[in-house]
């Protein structure tokens, strides 16, 4: 009697997809996970020749360093206002182009280029923009309000908040809209008929829909906030204003002097990091979501 | 039914008002795109004039004879090529830093996606629990920004760099020349990591997963081999998803900044994506004439691919599958 499951193959089978996975494997464990290993190795010993074990030392050293600190908390400014802004926006752009609206593709598509156009090529755009003497300062004038010079001050973080905002708002927008038109339609005409408005039916049952969406564009998002060193660099070059000062530039001045144990800290610290919030936003998802998963 | 009529008028009027809003802000974000395209056809002076003041605040102030505000200008006074000319024929500097894109993003785009292919099939054929510990091995990787992983990468480049020339001596010598020429340029250092990240491998593996058991199984009761279930149906399948995530790839990478400053310290041989922030300091009448001939491949891109992109990112959501 033949099994109806085809994954219980012949042995043959299995071993050649077995065989599929090695050459990827071998690949990432040169790569990523065995110096990974020696990373995190690195992070607790003093120098790779002597290699004696101090602990924390190397962490703590990373503590003192102002340098450290101010990239951290410029890096962790912008996360935390530019991903919860980038989900609220992208959401709302998505929920109204959900209505039948007419050129609504063309609309897409604009929303989407900036996904396709390298930072590198704009760049100019948004320096002539926020240029002390540039376009948003020039217009603030007319409306008698006196511009700042964006680049050089603590406002410099707006800059980049737009241009991640410009940045990203489309493939969320696109995830989004996809994941609404799953929404069960039985569901909302039920409650269309029980004579729910439109912002009930939003969050009452649309959000619960969302919510492993929304979740994969937190992360997205996440990961994103921590590219946005290109376009500080191409904006900026390597000395940027003090808060524009990003976790990437500390990254590569402390490659440039070739410190590998304060660097393996940073990099062992901020892998946890990034695993703690993750887990955290998969455990937040798994009580909200949960009566909605089939 | 005169009370229906009048509300599916408001409801019109309000689509109205809502395509004109969304279309304000969708015609917002085209425009660094479009202001980029049309100052490309400006004269090197003209740009001088209209944003020179950039520059003179760069090094010093005493350059008086540009208008002292930077402009945006929309349309030419004059359309002319004569920036483009200057790229592609006077300064092959930029056509050198476009190759070096070219030779770092193509390589990577192709055989990360060949890779992900035949590994998405492990992955989604057969599964076990080593398996299923492994692709989760790759979630966390995915989703370490380069801040961590470049730190590895730097190691291993380093390793290989310090360690290549002991084993190549034992290789013919004129052979063993170019392999140390190649090694010393540093390209594999951002290729080799590319090609073996693990973004294509999670798309497709959750496109394969949804392939119906049922396909697999009229293929394997006509006598195909698991070669053939590969190649005959996964591969035909996926087409679509296929070119998705090359398209998702590439333009990452087409994009890429970090990689480059950290692995390579020859500046020569960076991508124009690295280059291109240089430029504000010296040819700033080329900058946009050379920032467009960048945007061109993934323009094209685009305009060709829309459907897949979007197809592509909609495959991304969920990571839980």
């Amino acid at each position: 009697m033949k099994k109806p499951n085809s994954q219980c193959g012949r042995r043959g089978e299995r071993i050649f997809s077995n065989l599929c996975v090695l050459p990827s494997l071998a690949g990432v464990l040169i790569f990523f996970l065995i110096p990974f290993c020696i990373v995190a190795y690195y992070s607790v010993i003093n120098n790779p020749i002597t290699a004696q074990f101090v602990g924390l030392e190397n962490f703590k050293r990373l503590f003192q360093s102002a340098a450290f600190k101010s990239a951290a908390l410029n890096t962790s400014t912008f996360s935390l206002i530019s991903v919860p802004l980038v989900l609220v926006l992208s959401l709302w752009l998505a929920t109204l182009l959900e209505r039948s609206i007419p050129y609504k593709s063309v609309i897409r598509t604009f929303f989407l280029s900036p996904i396709m156009v390298p930072t590198a090529s704009v760049v100019l755009v948004w320096q002539v923009l926020f240029h002390n003497h540039g376009t948003i300062n020039q217009v603030l004038d007319i409306f008698g309000v006196q511009g700042i010079d964006w680049m050089k001050s603590s406002h410099g973080q707006l800059i980049i908040i737009v241009m991640f905002l410009w940045k990203n708002i489309g493939y969320n927008m696109i995830l989004f809209m996809s994941a609404l038109a799953a929404v069960p339609r039985d569901i909302l005409e039920v409650a269309e008929l029980e004579g729910a408005g439109r912002i009930y039916q939003f969050f009452h049952i649309k959000l619960r829909y969302l919510s492993p969406t929304i979740l994969f564009v937190l992360i997205l998002s996440l990961i994103n906030s921590f590219k946005i060193f290109r376009e500080v660099y191409l904006l900026t070059g390597d000395h940027p204003y003090d808060k524009m000062y990003m976790l990437q530039h500390f990254m590569n001045n402390t490659f440039n002097s070739l410190d590998y144990q304060k660097l393996s800290a940073a990099a062992v610290l901020f892998s946890l990091v990034m695993i703690v919030i993750i887990a955290a936003l998969l455990i937040a998802e798994e009580i909200f979501g949960k009566d909605v998963e089939s | 039914m005169s009370r229906h009529f009048s509300r599916h008028t408001r409801k019109r009027i309000f689509n109205i008002i809502i395509m004109l809003f969304t279309g304000t802000v969708a015609v917002m974000f085209l425009l660094p795109t479009v202001l980029t395209i049309a100052n490309s056809f400006m004269t090197s002076n003209e740009i001088t004039a209209n944003y020179g003041a950039m520059l003179s605040n760069m090094t010093d102030d005493k350059k008086i004879f540009i208008s002292e505000n930077v402009n945006l200008k929309f349309i030419p006074d004059k359309v002319t090529f004569d920036q483009y000319a200057s790229v592609l024929f006077k300064s092959p500097d930029y056509l050198l830093k476009f190759w070096n894109s070219v030779i770092l993003t193509v390589p990577i785009t192709v055989f990360q996606v060949l890779l992900a292919v035949l590994t998405a099939y492990g992955f989604s054929r057969y599964p076990n629990k080593f398996k299923s510990i492994i692709f989760f091995a790759y979630i966390i990787l995915m989703i370490m920004p380069y801040q961590v992983t470049l730190v590895p990468n730097f190691l291993v480049a380093d390793f290989i760099k310090d360690n290549a020339a002991s084993v190549v001596s034992f290789a013919p010598a004129k052979l063993a020349e170019t392999i140390n020429k190649s090694i010393e340029n540093m390209r594999w250092a951002v290729i080799l990591p590319g090609i073996f990240s693990p973004f294509s491998i999670f798309l497709l593996t959750k496109v394969m997963k949804r392939i119906p058991v049922s396909y697999v199984e009229a293929a394997k009761l006509d006598g195909a081999s698991e070669l053939q279930i590969l190649t005959k149906i996964h591969m035909p399948l996926c087409k679509g998803a296929i070119v998705s995530i090359a398209m998702l790839v590439f333009i990452d990478y087409w994009n890429m900044v970090e990689q480059p400053l950290v692995l390579m310290k020859n500046t020569d041989l960076h991508p124009l994506s690295v280059f291109l922030s240089q430029i504000n300091t010296g040819d700033i009448g080329l900058a946009f004439a050379v920032g467009t001939v960048y945007m061109v491949p993934t323009i094209l891109m685009f305009l060709y691919g829309e459907d897949y992109l979007v197809e592509g990112i909609t495959y991304s959501g969920g990571i839980k599958g």
